[in-house]
């Protein structure tokens, strides 16, 4: 499709979709969001840029091979669990730390996050792959 | 230590997949990694399977979540018993695929879909909790739905949508019925259901959610009369594909079915499994009739799958009687009959994979003079045969004398005379296969004399058949070892069917012991 006002508008959404998958993605592990709806919102963007602009460009802005997304965000998933079960705790168990310090404020960073951003990525290469090699034929 | 044994089996087939996913690019590399995958998974399989039979019952609260509100795994010996059946299966198939699946396929993810596969196997008979069983039974199904489906013939293509549609049809009806368990009572842990459903006030609320429950695992066991996506479905995908799904997706319908007609609806016996041993019989006879019209290697062997089932849900069926000598013998023959049924039935679809190589076809009308040109793999097709129907001394026959022997001692005389029956016309149709394929000449041999032999030949010099062999003859020695070596297998099942009949260990493994205290402390 070429349309001026969807190409302009692409250029601005994209980041801003972006942006708020990753938003989406680091609340998910006590409020609503996730790594699914994140990697949905983040899909959707790489979506409007393949209406916008053809297929061909939005498997350019995604860089990476959309199968080797999957593969990685598979295998980050599994990983995440891996710590639990070197300390002899239960698969999966889940723990936090706190990054930061007292004066700027602390964020938790653990290990239910490194499990949302393998979901992430494999709901992104997913729905891609299939929305790419539909638009594709 | 049981932590780590417990989430391996489902580990090792992510894993595998993940990084077979990656190596696209090379197909040696994508066998190289779905091989190790598979052998690492027996050895990880067999880890588990000693520790739960030195040890008694495991189980694990993922994340540390404690039972019933989180995700458990349980292995009980019945469970992983299965799990390492899973896993040997796993690489005998793999091993065939090496020599038999097209390029194609293999590029298109091939053994990573298998591994998923695998995964969802082994989650079914590891969960402990309705939900997960149908989480893993989705991953089960989605997976083969792409394994039958990848390659795109038109028969593939036909038998997928009949498949995918009767599966999603019952994975509704499975969720509903989650819905109204989990509205009933509250939970959907095993443990839990077994101790909140035995003393719940309304039974016949509890009876009707266990048939919601028979028909959703009914249709993925294939019984009477909920069968018919199997034999629309199961010729169509590669030998090595085909062998995979009759020797482990059926069975994993078996397994719910005994779990939850053993662990959790035991209160209204004398109804539930009346209609169990009744519908048994007519999956029995259904199938094997089924399998008599048939002239087609695998529709006929998809038709005995069926017939072969309602041997399994017979052994459970037999829980009706009462009888605590027969009734564990029952569940034991069931057991037993579904590990031979695994081996037997897979290296029967093995073999016809190789038929299909030497001959080009599946029909009956198109293969023959298999003997004349290979007589070894006539000879392992006999002993896979025989097994299945049921002769001394091979497995098949161990599993039907149990079978038979507690339905004599439960005094179902009418079932054990169907059962009788349906071997001996098993028989028959393993017989119309060897006369077909293997005894008459081959159809163009009058034609031309050499033209019908030497394809045979040539084909036995085909790269790639060596590694279609060495599962079937594996298989082959597995079937007559769990006949000649009954013995072992035989304790082994009884011990299995102890444990089963006692639901108070598994709750015991599972729950705490105060949440026990407080559940049976508000019953009274």
């Amino acid at each position: 499709m070429n349309s001026i006002i969807l190409q302009t508008a692409t250029r601005y959404l994209l980041p801003l979709l972006l942006l708020f998958s990753l938003f989406l993605l680091w609340r998910g592990h006590n409020e609503p969001g996730g790594g699914f709806v994140g990697g949905l919102v983040a899909a959707s963007a790489i979506a409007l840029q393949a209406i916008a602009f053809g297929p061909a460009r939005a498997r350019q802005a995604v860089r990476i091979d959309l199968r080797a997304l999957i593969a990685i965000g598979l295998i980050t998933a599994l990983v995440s669990g891996i710590p639990a079960l070197m300390r002899g705790d239960s698969y999966m168990q889940a723990y936090w730390m706190d990054l930061g310090h007292e004066s700027i404020g602390y964020i938790k960073v653990g290990t239910p996050l490194i499990f949302d951003i393998g979901v992430y990525l494999t709901v992104i290469g997913v729905a891609l792959l299939m929305i790419i090699t539909v638009a594709e034929e | 230590m049981s932590s780590l044994a417990l989430i391996l089996p489902l580990l090792i087939p992510l894993a595998t997949a993940g990084v077979g996913i990656l190596a696209w690019r090379s197909r040696r590399l994508q066998r190289a990694i779905g091989l190790i995958g598979s052998v690492v998974l027996v050895i990880a399989s067999v880890w588990l399977f000693v520790l739960v039979r030195e040890e008694g019952i495991q189980s694990l609260q993922i994340a540390n979540w404690q039972a019933p509100f989180g995700i458990t795994l349980v292995g009980d010996l019945l469970s992983v018993a299965l799990v390492l059946a899973t896993a040997v299966m796993g690489v005998c198939v793999i091993v065939y695929s090496f020599g038999s699946v097209d390029r194609a396929r293999e590029s298109f993810f091939y053994y990573p879909l298998m591994h998923v596969l695998l995964m969802g196997i082994n989650g079914a008979f590891l969960t402990g909790d309705l939900f997960n069983l149908y989480v893993w039974f989705e991953v089960m199904l989605i997976s083969s739905f792409v394994l039958l489906a990848l390659g795109g013939e038109r028969a593939q293509l036909e038998g997928a949508l009949k498949y995918v549609t009767l599966n999603l049809a019952s994975s509704v009806i499975f969720l509903t019925g989650i819905g109204v368990v989990y509205g009933v009572a509250g939970t959907l842990n095993f443990a839990d259901l077994a101790l909140k459903l035995s003393a719940f006030e309304e039974q016949g609320i509890v009876t009707t959610l266990s048939m919601i429950l028979f028909i959703t695992f009914g249709v993925k066991a294939a019984i009477f009369p909920l069968f018919f996506w199997l034999p629309a479905s199961y010729h169509t995908p590669p030998a090595a594909v085909s062998a995979i799904f009759a020797g482990m997706l059926t069975k994993v319908g078996v397994y719910a079915l005994i779990r939850v007609f053993t662990l959790i609806f035991n209160q209204d016996i004398s109804y539930t499994h009346t209609l169990i041993l009744v519908v048994a019989g007519f999956t029995m006879v259904t199938g094997v009739l089924g399998a008599a019209a048939q002239h087609e290697f695998r529709r006929i062997l998809s038709f005995h799958i069926i017939s072969q089932i309602g041997y399994m849900i017979m052994g459970l069926g037999l829980m009706v009687s009462g009888n605590p000598a027969a009734v564990r013998l029952a569940i034991a023959g069931a057991f037993f009959y579904i590990i031979h049924n695994i081996v037997a039935k897979s290296n029967l679809f093995l073999i016809s994979g190789v038929a299909n190589k030497l001959r080009g076809s599946y029909e009956l009308s198109r293969l023959g003079g298999l003997y004349a040109s290979n007589p070894a793999l006539s000879l392992l097709f006999l002993i896979s045969a025989f097994a299945l129907a049921g002769v001394p001394p091979l497995s098949g026959f161990f599993g039907k004398l149990m079978l038979v022997r507690a339905g004599l001692e439960a005094e179902a005389y009418v079932i054990v005379a169907v059962a009788l029956g349906v071997g001996l016309l098993t028989l028959f149709s393993m017989t119309k296969i060897w006369a077909e394929a293997f005894w008459k000449p081959a159809p163009d041999e009058s034609d031309d004399e050499s033209a019908g032999e030497s394809p045979g030949k040539a084909a036995v010099r085909q790269p790639g058949m060596a590694l279609m062999m060495a599962p079937i003859i594996f298989l082959a020695v597995l079937a007559v070892a769990l006949g000649v070596f009954f013995e072992p297998v035989y304790n082994f099942s009884i011990d299995m069917a102890d444990q089963i009949l006692d639901p108070r260990a598994y709750i015991e493994a599972v729950l705490p012991p105060e949440y026990i205290e407080q559940v049976r402390g508000g019953v009274k």
